[in-house]
């Protein structure tokens, strides 16, 4: 079975809610529409206090290239445009919705049933990444690049195909599970319109073999269309992870930064995102739903929602049995690369792939202890880096040293801190490595 | 007999062979150095703490060569020698010093754990610019002390260390010599290295918080909210500015009148190593214009890192 | 909700490995193997084995609190123990209490707390304590009592197979390799030898279960033996005044060394490359120390050589980075 070569690691996988069929979550009260959901240029708000807006309506439009507009996902009135704590943990501009009912703007296609690319011949690619541009669809993953830039290969660059991520290698998360085994088809289509974005006539739906029932289903269905091909890989962390999966699955490395996934010839989407892209292209519905995970060892009932971006995760957390009393930590995201809440008044964003909640006694790190020089982190680690190393010559600031021992290629995953049995926080300590010598770096271009 | 003599003999040959071969070695990659500069070196204080912005105290001796080649030792300043070991510097170098007035470093936060609760914790790697990653860190201030005392890892000289009832680093003025590290090291930019001024004596907003006035008063009990009473109190000398939502005193206008002390609605401005107060306001209003009165500069306590007068 | 919550930076889930487990799992491999010295060696062994143990573990807790004013003592994960049970090993079984006394405190107050206590010493830090003990006393080192379990007790006392090679070796003669036990009674434990030095079989069950547990990985071990194969096979091959290969590499301490003290993840490299250039060295260095050397027995010395390499080793033994071979075709 394929699988990536260098490292990773294999976590309880802890999948809880993978039984549970995905609901529909009620509206919020109010929604906060961060202007940061996607990583680029934050969105420009269009809208100001006492706005009447629908569901659809534009509230920010995207502050350039590399960035993407943001819709409301409720009807109301806008309470407030201002400065509002998100999942990064930082204030940062969001338009505030008070809800009032459920109006849609008129151009969104509610119904259900399919449309395939035989019913709308006159879609060319162009027109396709027009649309996914204008919806406002990023990395539904967790990384919320905005997809239409991954769509236009840099000049000189030629994409020759496209990969699903459903690889779900996070624990406790399986809205990407359930996705597939709800919405095949339009999962299916969204890779079809992806492909037929780019002009590639080749896919690959990677998924990690701990899900049997996706991958046959998903073999069942794309059993009609040649081009598409689905891929078992071996369960291993992080084969999510955008370099490991294109390894794992054509087999080909991208190069150390600044080479991009773009220069092995393989464009990544996630699962959430192909099934956002069919929604947008053929439906016209703009990206303000997603699928999210609420997950934890004593949280009453797991569950898969279906839930409007901007609504806060007390809510979701409230429809899945109530914040448990033994609650310890709370976080937006996988546990392995996912984010601390500081309160459940967070909104959720575009990025949110799940909800856990962790229970008080696995909140706080162990003590650390000594580094034994045990290399299990240098064995773990799937960028063949050393970090142990990294994080000493981060904690003593010797960024040249770092820069050369290749910090900047970390991918942030969290595999070797996961596995070193000192407990040492050596992954805090590259982050904080890695995004001075990238300043460094860049302030060094600038010059 | 025999073999004490070759002995002798032997070690004596390869002890002159060697110091011939010392000797021209020596001579061949001798390198030329301006000897003022270990002069100048000399008088330094050796700390190599870097705080001159020079790569240690030989790299700091070059540079105040050069500039004294260039005809002025404007702009260098061992911070940690100050005014006495400059004097020395351009004795050596044959040129004039101009005065230059001492600092210290400043910690512009006053959230202790009983002004600014702690909302949430942290756990992890023991250093503030770890937690700073977290986005807000455990309080609801993103502007005020981390607490985790990289400005202490940072201190050369042993002269800021945490309280730990407070929660917040504490500078001990003796041996305090304003060469910056502290402030480089802190990721909030909270310590500022500031005039000492006379006796000591200043007064500081003891507040980094650039929020919102409603969003900073929520924070934290001591914060500016950026009312802007202070800037009217100063009309008069516009010692003080207010510039996103946090008021700044500028030292070298501030004539430590104390009464933007006493506007502060937060009590966010403290005046530092002032002798404690009296009842009678008066007379230290009237005499607003000179440094503090000899009277009560007899009583002044220096030793007290912060009398602050509420 | 009246109770803080927690933060903290992602990863938020711990793969539940620590230095005890790690510790102590080296303790449990090393538990047949102790078993059999026992039956082999008697009373002698137990008291050399105790005595060696407790004075480690007596060491450094006295030098973390008394010496280093540390509040945190580390007794209790399991190092001092295992270099206890290394050295003890590593010793004859017939050894005064007051030389096992000594060499565990040099193993421990100088092999490893003068550096800074676990993680920071150069030296294997049960080696350093055999090898300073193998110095100043080495007529008390090399003289082992008999194997209880001996067959042929009366044709061999005291001489250890590795010091009959040797013999061989200077004496140009051949014929005595003849009185070498056979490469399966020393492969079981049926020769003579300090504690750790007797059953090869036992030792690599012990490795197998850390190999399997992940306790350690597969590059030392192996490199270590097949090199002493092949080198000891060549010259096997070229002179037989050198021993057979098979017998080689089941005598002495080297299935001790190369699965347990080489093994030793605070003074070995890093990297799978390095390993293998570590591993390599030491094989070559045993087989030469061994039969050339002054001391009939070479893993040790082979060992602690390599251990100051090691550093060396990290800096130039990188793991191959992820894309590397995509970037060396694009330099081409």
């Amino acid at each position: 079975m394929k699988t990536f070569k260098i490292g990773g690691v294999h976590p309880q996988e802890n999948k809880l809610s993978a039984a549970s069929p995905i609901r529909e979550a009620a509206l919020p009260k109010q929604a906060v529409f961060s202007m940061f959901q996607h990583i680029g240029a934050p969105a420009k708000p269009v809208v100001k206090k006492g706005d009447v807006v629908k569901v659809g309506t534009l509230l920010g439009e995207a502050g350039g290239f590399v960035s993407a507009p943001v819709y409301s996902s409720v009807s109301g009135k806008v309470n407030k445009v201002d400065a509002v704590i998100d999942a990064s943990g930082t204030r940062r501009m969001a338009v505030v919705v008070d809800v009032e009912g459920d109006e849609w703007e008129e151009s969104i296609d509610r119904s259900t049933e399919l449309v395939t690319l035989a019913d709308r011949p006159e879609l060319d690619g162009k027109t396709i990444v027009e649309k996914i541009k204008n919806a406002g669809i990023v990395g539904m993953g967790g990384a919320t690049f905005p997809t239409h830039v991954k769509l236009c290969p840099p000049p000189g660059k030629v994409a020759e195909c496209v990969i699903v991520n459903a690889v779900e290698c996070e624990p406790y998360l399986t809205a990407d599970h359930r996705l597939m085994l709800e919405h095949a088809d339009e999962v299916l289509m969204g890779l079809q319109l992806v492909m037929k974005a780019v002009g590639v006539t080749k896919g690959y739906i990677g998924i990690e073999n701990n899900k049997p029932d996706a991958i046959s289903l998903m073999k069942e269905r794309a059993a009609k269309y040649p081009e598409i091909e689905v891929v078992p890989l071996k369960v291993k962390y992080p084969q999510g992870g955008e370099k490991q999966l294109i390894d794992a699955v054509i087999g080909r490395q991208v190069p150390a930064p600044p080479a991009l996934p773009i220069d092995t010839g393989a464009i990544v989407q996630n699962v959430g995102t192909c099934f956002a892209v069919y929604q947008a292209v053929m439906k016209n519905k703009p990206l303000i739903d997603r699928i999210i995970t609420v997950t934890g060892k004593s949280l009453a009932q797991p569950s898969n929602l279906l839930a409007r971006l901007g609504t806060p995760f007390q809510q979701l957390v409230d429809e899945c049995g109530g914040l448990p009393e033994d609650t310890g930590k709370v976080i937006g995201g996988g546990p392995m690369m996912g984010k601390a809440l500081l309160n459940l008044d967070v909104p959720m964003t575009k990025g949110s792939s799940g909800l856990l909640i962790m229970k008080e006694d696995e909140a706080r790190r162990s003590e650390p202890e000594p580094c034994i020089r045990c290399a299990k982190c240098v064995s773990a680690c799937p960028m063949g880096l050393e970090p142990y190393f990294l994080s000493k010559l981060s904690a003593q600031a010797d960024w040249e040293t770092a820069e050369n021992e290749d910090i900047v290629s970390c991918i942030e995953c969290g595999s070797c801190q996961f596995t070193c049995p000192s407990h040492r926080p050596l992954l805090d300590y590259i982050r904080l490595g890695k995004s001075t010598v990238m300043g460094i770096i860049r302030s060094r271009a600038a010059k | 007999m025999n073999l004490i003599v070759l002995a002798i003999v032997a070690l004596g040959a390869i002890g002159l062979i060697s110091a011939v071969l010392l000797y021209f070695t020596s001579r061949k990659f001798a390198v030329q150095e301006d000897e003022r500069i270990g002069q100048v070196s000399a008088v330094l204080p050796q700390a190599n703490c870097g705080g001159c912005g020079y790569p240690g105290c030989s790299g700091f001796a070059g540079a105040c060569v050069k500039a004294a080649d260039k005809g002025s030792l404007e702009g260098l300043l061992c911070p940690v020698g100050g005014q006495p070991v400059m004097e020395q510097v351009a004795d050596i170098l044959g040129m004039a010093v101009e005065a230059s007035a001492p600092k210290v470093a400043v910690v512009r936060c006053n959230g202790t754990c009983e002004n600014r609760p702690r909302l949430v914790e942290f756990s992890g790697a023991h250093s503030c610019k770890v937690v700073q990653m977290t986005g807000m860190g455990e309080t609801g201030c993103a502007y005020g002390c981390l607490g985790c005392g990289d400005c202490v890892a940072a201190c050369q000289f042993d002269a800021i260390h945490m309280n730990p009832e407070t929660g917040l680093p504490e500078v001990d003025e003796e041996k305090c010599t304003a060469c910056g590290a502290c402030s480089k090291a802190c990721p909030r930019q909270i310590i500022e290295i500031r005039l000492k001024g006379p006796k000591g004596r200043r007064v500081v907003v003891l507040c980094n918080n650039r929020d919102k006035g409603a969003i900073a008063n929520k924070a934290c009990k001591a914060s500016c909210i950026g009312c802007g009473k202070c800037v009217k109190t100063c009309e008069k000398f516009e010692a003080i500015t207010l510039e996103n939502n946090l008021a700044y005193i500028d030292a070298t206008k501030c004539k430590m009148c104390l009464k933007c002390v006493e506007v502060c609605p937060k009590n966010a401005i403290h005046a530092i190593n002032f002798p404690p107060r009296k009842p009678k306001v008066e007379s230290a209003e009237s005499q607003n214009n000179q440094s503090a009165p000899s009277a009560q500069a007899t009583q002044e306590t220096p030793q007290t890192p912060k009398e602050q007068q509420a | 909700m009246s109770k803080k919550l927690v933060i903290s930076l992602s990863p938020h889930v711990h793969g539940d490995d620590s230095v005890k487990k790690n510790m102590y799992g080296v303790c449990i491999a090393l538990l047949p193997a102790l078993a059999a010295s026992l039956w082999f060696f008697g009373v002698g062994a137990a008291v050399v084995m105790l005595t060696s143990v407790a004075a480690c573990v007596l060491f450094e807790w006295a030098i973390t609190k008394f010496i280093l004013k540390r509040d945190k003592l580390t007794i209790c994960d399991g190092s001092a123990i295992l270099t206890g049970l290394l050295l003890g090993f590593n010793l004859p079984s017939n050894l005064p209490i007051w030389i096992i006394v000594l060499g565990a405190l040099f193993a421990i107050g100088v092999g490893k707390m003068t550096f800074g206590g676990l993680g920071q010493n150069i030296f294997n830090p049960a080696l350093a304590g055999r090898v300073f003990l193998l110095i100043s006393f080495p007529v008390q080192m090399t003289t082992w009592p008999d194997n209880a379990v001996d067959v042929d007790t009366d044709a061999l006392t005291g001489a250890t197979p590795l010091s009959l090679m040797q013999k061989a070796i200077t004496e140009k003669d051949p014929s005595l390799l003849n009185d070498l036990p056979s490469s399966l009674d020393m492969f079981l434990g049926l020769n003579d030898g300090s504690m750790g030095e007797v059953s090869a079989l036992l030792l690599l069950l012990g490795c197998v279960f850390m190999l399997w547990r992940g306790i350690i990985t597969w590059h030392i071990p192996v490199s270590i033996i097949l090199t002493v194969f092949a080198f000891a096979g060549l010259l096997h091959l070229a002179n037989p005044i050198y021993a057979n290969p098979m017998q080689v590499i089941f005598s002495g301490g080297l299935m001790l060394g190369a699965c347990y003290m080489a093994t030793d993840y605070v003074t070995s490299p890093m990297t799978p490359k390095g390993q293998l250039i570590y591993g390599v060295c030491i094989g070559l260095l045993t087989v030469i120390i061994r039969n050339w050397g002054a001391y009939p027995e070479g893993m040790s010395f082979a060992i602690i050589i390599m251990n100051a390499f090691t550093p060396l080793i990290n800096n130039y033994c990188k793991p191959k980075r992820f894309g590397e071979v995509v970037r060396k075709e694009e330099a081409k």
